[in-house]
């Protein structure tokens, strides 16, 4: 149940078309900045804020979150947590140099 | 059916503030969210150890076609918010304009898998199949399973939109309940393409 | 608590069921596919419990190998066929099979279904005052997923070239290049991580949303503090393990190189792949489910431990609050250990000191766990009735596979003891002495709530005695063969002048195993002769104080006969000043 209550939802429409035009143009925005051939590690970083922002907007929007029940905030943080783990630990492990194994 | 009755199907628990579907469906978005991430962290992975990307040179932006990847990206988008307007529909109390939100919904998801469609037809037809070298792979992999969760949630609506509609006379808060679950997983299924189509498409 | 009626079927019918009172249920539909926790957790449990006797007899099989290598093994040989052993002498990939088929069945088809599927479906609802789980159909649903992946599995024997045979951790590039089974093993892993993911979420949703009316969190039993904890391990760790498969399916059906590095010769020929990909891939995602599935296995162990010992000790559990936030903090730091499984890749020292640290930090809950437990102990009125003695023995026990698992978790040490029999001795203790005691001591202690009927408790005392014995026999000597260097999965121990040394053991090993299945016969007789012929009991029968004991032995539909209340603490034992040894919680002030 979202912060607006039931019938009222009609009156609060808004926020959602407004978000609906936002991810539009991100999306021409970012398929535009490509165009730009920039270097590989900021052209990485532009594409990824662009897409973290347009995804901070469908969940907070859409889905609600952004008055969503500390539950599901906890839960998300958690998964959050660990989806950065899992994204970091495997290619820091792989990559570091220095081996420290002898020829490496 | 059992007569057990369970509390706060419908009813939020008066701690947590939820309904058992909604905390449900988040901690199955939870898990997806590890998914995924596991399907990022193996691409950066292979990507990093790559000497060259795409394996066979060039650009992604040239193995893949960016206009079709963003007009899909835009058909993603607008079967969002007609899902935010089937479930605005249904707290509104109106089963037929629910009904016409939901079917365009659907309609737009089959939007996209037609696009795939072509998409994958004219790599195959080129002999790029995903062995062909792990730029492909990954494409094929990440699209594939994307793509298997969007025949998910076209089932899900479609049941919704039809025999799943029936619950709307019985008990239609409960059905918006589930509308509202459904399109959680179908932002979700968003929300996973706004990250695949730039890191596939334009890196 | 609010209880709306929402309709029976819930699937949209257009006219609104009115109570149809109690209309009995097709056989079908009561006891196949039904959606009542209590009887999909005996499905799960029955199901775990067979596994677990044709994953020993897979390992009682490779014994004999170890024991007698090369040696035909009488009448059974010859009944295996000449492929898996020719001339009755065990073939070295039907030995590999054995190994891996072995280690993958009793972790996903045994164990866990047993202590979550079966012990957490059926007492969790119970102990939380609920009349089922949050979605009852849903968890009809993960049994019948979990089914078929057991059945695909097993027939995973029958492809040609044999069952799944690169280990249980099936690295590639060896588990890529494998024959077909291991494509079968991949597929059954599929369905049964979905099937724990979805029953991961009904535990979670249950035990949040569904407790009692004066059930807060401090005041859950241990149990379910475990059970919890347990499911977000579930949840969280499994989708990169079920993606690796994914992964591996496509590198053994679609040719992709994921796993598969550039330049590699098998069988003195390059392989034609595009190559490009990363063994180690397949590792970190494997162990990242690994490593908290480990935690899995032993978990709601020490949960039904914690219940045990404080209902036999006639007082409360020593350190409940230190025991909730040390398995919240394992089941957290489960989730960053996992590359101890990978010191001997070729990893940095500053990663491998990361995964070092972390591991030992592990420990300290564990420590904190089982002293507390130990604790408990201090003081007590203990009754050894046949589930104490199982809970007894785990303290022991569980503390030797966790000692020995600290040279395991250090980095130099580590280069010797990986690989070797040193680390099996160590994982079977926490499993073998460590979790199937405790689950051993589930089974005892719950069977008359499952059932209305007592175990025998003469057999019960046979059955501890006999194993506890064996067991030790079995893993004990496993740490000195680690020790002189003996490596695992090895075919035959005896092409090694180290492994001649110690293989005097590997009698004693397979002997002592081979008994410890004997040990078993108690308790399958015990287990089906006290289902017609067991002492009848009534709702609470070992005078224990949590809520699953206000219900009647068995339950029926809803669990309760009047809506459960909680009054105060899980373990309010021996209180002074009243008249009996035991305040239930679920009884208001007399």
């Amino acid at each position: 149940m979202d912060a607006a209550g039931h019938e009222d939802v009609g009156k609060h429409m808004g926020p959602y078309y407004a978000v609906f035009v936002a991810l539009l143009c991100l999306t021409a925005v970012t398929v535009g900045v490509s165009y730009l051939h920039l270097g590989r590690p900021l052209a990485i970083t532009v594409a990824l804020i662009i897409a973290s922002v347009k995804a901070g907007l469908v969940a907070a929007v859409f889905m609600h979150l952004i008055s969503e029940k500390k539950v599901i905030y906890a839960v998300l943080i958690l998964t959050a947590l660990f989806f950065a783990l899992l994204l970091a630990l495997p290619n820091l492990t792989t990559f570091e140099h220095h081996s420290g194994m002898p020829g490496t | 059916m059992s007569e057990t009755v369970i509390p706060y199907m419908v009813k939020p628990h008066p701690v947590t503030g939820l309904p058992n579907g909604k905390l449900g469906i988040w901690l199955f978005l939870a898990s997806e969210v590890m998914l995924f991430g596991a399907l990022f962290s193996s691409y950066v992975l292979i990507r990093i150890g790559a000497p060259h990307w795409p394996p066979e040179g060039g650009l992604s932006s040239e193995v893949l076609n960016v206009p079709l990847g963003t007009f899909n990206t835009a058909v993603l988008i607008t079967s969002s918010i007609t899902m935010v307007l089937a479930w605005a529909s249904c707290k509104m109390g109106s089963l037929p304009r629910f009904k016409m939100w939901m079917g365009a919904t659907v309609f737009l998801a089959l939007v996209f898998l037609v696009v795939k469609y072509f998409e994958y037809s004219d790599k195959f037809h080129h002999d790029h199949f995903p062995s062909h070298d792990n730029f492909y792979a990954i494409y094929f992999l990440l699209t594939g399973l994307h793509g298997l969760h969007i025949v998910g949630g076209i089932i899900v609506n479609t049941f919704l939109l039809t025999w799943g509609s029936r619950m709307w006379k019985t008990d239609s808060e409960h059905f918006t309940n589930r509308v509202e679950n459904a399109g959680l997983y179908w932002h979700f299924v968003d929300l996973v393409w706004i990250f695949l189509f730039p890191s596939l498409y334009l890196l | 608590m609010s209880v709306e009626h929402h309709t029976a079927a819930g699937n949209g019918n257009g006219h609104a069921h009115a109570d149809h009172g109690h209309h009995e249920l097709p056989f079908w539909r009561k006891y196949i596919f039904s959606v009542d926790h209590k009887v999909i957790g005996i499905q799960y449990a029955v199901t775990a419990l067979v596994f677990l006797f044709f994953g020993f007899s897979l390992m009682m099989l490779l014994r004999w190998q170890l024991a007698y290598p090369g040696q035909p093994l009488p009448v059974i040989g010859k009944l295996l066929g000449e492929t898996a052993m020719p001339g009755g002498v065990m073939a070295p990939e039907f030995y590999n099979q054995l190994g891996a088929m072995h280690g993958t069945i009793m972790v996903f088809l045994g164990v866990v279904p047993l202590a979550v599927g079966g012990f957490g479906n059926f007492v969790v609802p119970l102990q939380i005052g609920a009349p089922d789980m949050a979605f009852p159909r849903l968890n009809m649903v993960s049994y019948w997923v979990f089914l078929p992946g057991c059945i695909l599995m097993l027939c995973s024997f029958l492809m040609p070239g044999g069952a799944a045979q690169s280990g249980w951790t099936s690295y590639p590039p060896l588990s890529d290049i494998a024959p077909s089974g291991q494509t079968v093993w991949c597929l059954a892993m599929v369905l049964i991580i979905t099937s724990s993911l979805l029953g991961s979420i009904n535990f979670i949703v249950t035990i949040v949303q569904l407790r009692a009316k004066g059930l807060s969190f401090w005041r859950l039993p241990f149990f379910v503090h475990a059970q919890l904890v347990t499911a977000f391990l579930l949840l969280l760790a499994f989708p990169p393990l079920e993606a690796a498969t994914v992964m591996q399916i496509m590198d053994r059906v679609a040719g992709t190189s994921f796993f598969l590095p550039s330049g590699l010769v098998v069988s003195g020929e390059q392989l034609k792949i595009a190559g490009g990909g990363s063994p180690l891939l397949w590792q970190h995602l494997f162990w990242f489910l690994a490593h908290p599935e480990v935690y899995v296995l032993i978990l709601p162990g020490m949960g039904i431990v914690a219940e045990v010992i404080a209902n036999n000790t006639r007082k409360p559990l020593w350190g409940y609050r230190l025991l909730v936030y040390s398995v919240i903090f394992i089941g957290f730091m489960s989730f960053v250990v996992w590359a101890h499984h990978m010191f001997m890749t070729g990893m940095g020292t500053t990663m491998s000191t990361f995964f070092q640290t972390t591991t030992m930090i592990i420990s300290i809950p564990s420590v904190v766990i089982l002293t507390c437990f130990i604790m408990s102990l201090y003081g007590g009125n203990i009754r050894f009735t046949s589930p104490m003695l199982f809970a007894t023995a785990f303290l022991p026990m569980f503390a030797i596979g966790g000692l020995t698992g600290l040279p395991l978790g250090l980095t130099a040490a580590d280069i010797y003891l990986h690989d070797t029999f040193y680390v099996i001795g160590h994982f079977h203790y926490v499993v073998a002495p460590g979790s199937l005691f405790a689950l051993f001591a589930g089974i005892y202690y719950w069977y008359p709530k499952a059932t209305g009927r007592q175990l025998s408790d003469k057999l019960g005392k046979l059955h501890f005695w006999l194993s506890f014995v064996a067991i030790n026999f079995v893993f004990m000597p496993m740490f000195f063969q680690g020790m002189a260097g003996l490596s695992r999965r090895l075919y035959d121990p005896t092409v090694y002048a180290h492994g001649r040394g110690v293989q005097a053991l590997n009698v004693v090993i397979s002997w002592s195993a081979w008994g410890l299945a004997i040990a078993q016969l108690p308790f399958i007789v015990n287990f089906f002769m006290s289902l017609r012929a067991g002492a009848r009991v009534a709702e609470n029968p070992w005078h224990s104080t949590t809520l699953e004991w206000a219900a009647p032995s068995p339950p029926g539909h809803g669990n309760f006969l009047t809506e459960p209340v909680v009054y105060r603490e899980p373990y309010e034992y021996s209180v002074p000043g009243k008249t009996k040894d035991y305040s239930p919680q679920f009884q208001a002030e007399a």
